[in-house]
């Protein structure tokens, strides 16, 4: 039993940096009704920030107390920050002007947008992965058979932090709402005098910054990265906002728990393992698209954004 | 001066013409009538002057400003409310919130409060309903929201697509009562509607659109009066 709980620790954390992804995918794709493929590498390019900026610090291992709040704080300040001006930039750039082209032509753009940022880091740190200093001392305690380690604590505790803020800001502040208004019924936002063109952006840059948070947890939490880390966790968390419902915030931040729990569990359970985590995560996809086509919170709370 | 001015206006969907030199003027506290059938370009025409498509040719005029390239975000702070065809509330949010979207662009709290407490003196039924998704709402309610969330940006002129659009007799009489009662409070309105009947009956003046063109302008009586309109619009020789 301790082996199981144990990977719901793990998969929670997992999942964690599944669902801060998650969120920028399902609130662009509710808004423009795009499916952005350059955001996974918006996500790695976070991660590029992030050990950018503890390099530029001066960090190179274990820090303790107020430095590391300190640190922590600086880099996924500045990665989310770094991240959300390049989601802003990405949609001026490339998406903007095709708004209202055939959807083919985004879509096709957000995978040439994809292709441009991974090169763009490659050639920044090479085909290689790079490491990352232990920024997180790692002590673990034990509760019971389990053991939750520090950093996990940070992966869980910041996604559950960012989530809330989001649902704060999406309900509570009048760009909140002019954000799902736009995504409800554009010409009808635009009556209402809100700015599409700024609300679009501002989706871009609290999507890409949670990526951005995203790839700096990642990065403390495995420490390591490489150009194509974004591949296969955007893969992941665009399947985890399809399984929560596509366009659906609260369904983002289930369906990104819900991969990383399954990965996990999968991981320690199925024969042969970590081999067969993706065929177990993209199969229950699978199931869930058959008998839920709009995910799991498509209909029952279909709030987009 | 009148408040709205719209000369000579051209508008394309693809390469349909939708409006070939429409023009047509709204003077402040009256309402205006714009009446054709399906596909004239009643909505279109609406929708240039609001800015949600771009006029090929023409110039629209609102309180001596050209508004004909700007936005629409911009054009709902100068003063028009546009109350789109087919309600267009935003289904998943509540009458409180649609409400409160519809004030977006006004910053004054105090001002917040008292258009809320007016429009709802106007739609009693919204109060009842202030915390209920409008997508739950029936198609009337739906109706006099589109209308109350139009107003909350306190605009200079509304313009109503089709507001009797769908409802019941009872409702279209108070549908109708109400623009009467919003344009004796002082908010001049530019009205599309198929009932060119009821239409003509509140309106001071009224426009007849044909296939993308201004075919008739009048007072909206002598319109009543006219036989060519009568025959096309009202139903017949039975006024």
């Amino acid at each position: 039993m301790d082996v199981f709980f144990q990977q719901i620790v793990n998969g929670l954390s997992l999942g964690g940096i599944y669902a801060l992804i998650a969120l920028g995918y399902t609130m662009v794709y509710g808004i423009i009704e795009l499916i952005n493929f350059a955001h996974g590498d918006v996500y790695t390019l976070g991660t590029f920030f992030s050990l950018a900026i503890l390099t530029g610090l001066g960090v190179s291992g274990e820090m303790h107390g107020l430095p590391l709040v300190g640190v922590v704080l600086v880099t996924l300040i500045a990665a989310m920050l770094l991240c959300g001006l390049t989601g802003v930039l990405i949609e001026r750039l490339a998406y903007r002007r095709l708004r209202n082209a055939p959807r083919l032509a985004p879509l096709i753009t957000a995978i040439g947008m994809s292709f441009i940022l991974e090169n763009v880091m490659q050639l920044w740190h090479g085909p290689s992965p790079i490491s990352f200093p232990e920024v997180i001392p790692n002590p673990a305690w034990a509760l019971g058979g389990v053991e939750v380690s520090a950093k996990q604590i940070a992966v869980i505790g910041l996604a559950i932090v960012m989530m809330a803020a989001l649902q704060l800001f999406i309900y509570k502040t009048k760009m909140g709402k002019a954000m799902r208004a736009t995504a409800q019924d554009r010409d009808a936002a635009q009556l209402m005098g809100i700015d599409i063109n700024t609300t679009i952006a501002v989706t871009f840059l609290i999507g890409s910054a949670l990526a951005g948070a995203a790839g700096f947890v990642s990065g403390v939490y495995y420490g390591t990265t490489w150009f194509f880390n974004g591949f296969e966790a955007g893969l992941k968390a665009f399947t985890a906002a399809v399984l929560g419902g596509i366009g659906n915030v609260a369904g983002a931040m289930l369906g990104g728990f819900l991969i990383g729990l399954i990965e996990a569990i999968a991981t320690q359970y199925i024969p042969g393992g970590a081999q067969w985590t993706n065929v177990v995560v993209f199969s229950v996809l699978v199931l869930v698209l058959i008998f839920r086509p709009s995910g799991l919170l498509g209909e029952s709370l279909p709030e987009k954004v | 001066m009148a408040l709205l001015e719209v000369d000579g206006l051209d508008a394309f969907y693809g390469r349909i013409r939708a409006l070939e030199g429409v023009s047509l003027r709204v003077a402040q506290g009256e309402i205006v009538a714009l009446i054709g059938a399906n596909g004239a370009g009643k909505t279109t025409t609406l929708r240039a002057i609001s800015g949600l498509m771009r006029a090929a040719k023409g110039h629209i005029v609102f309180d001596g400003h050209d508004i004909g390239r700007l936005g629409p975000a911009e054009i709902v702070r100068r003063g028009i409310g546009h109350s789109p065809e087919g309600r267009r509330v935003f289904a998943r949010m509540t009458v409180r919130e649609n409400l409160e979207l519809g004030a977006f662009t006004r910053t004054s709290g105090a001002e917040f409060a008292e258009d809320f407490e007016r429009v709802l003196a106007i739609f009693p039924r919204l109060r009842e309903r202030l915390t209920q998704k409008s997508g739950t709402l029936s198609g009337g309610e739906q109706q006099m929201l589109a209308m109350a969330r139009a107003l909350m940006s306190r605009p200079r002129l509304l313009m109503l697509d089709e507001p009797s659009l769908g409802l019941s007799p009872i409702l279209v009489q108070t549908i109708f009562r109400v623009i009467r009662e919003i344009n004796e409070r002082g908010t001049t309105v530019l009205l599309i509607e198929q009932n060119a009947r009821q239409a003509l009956g509140i309106a001071t003046r009224g426009y007849v659109l044909e296939v993308g063109k201004i075919a008739f302008e009048d007072t909206a009586a002598n319109l009543m009066a006219s036989e060519a309109v009568r025959a096309a619009y009202l139903g017949g020789g039975a006024a």
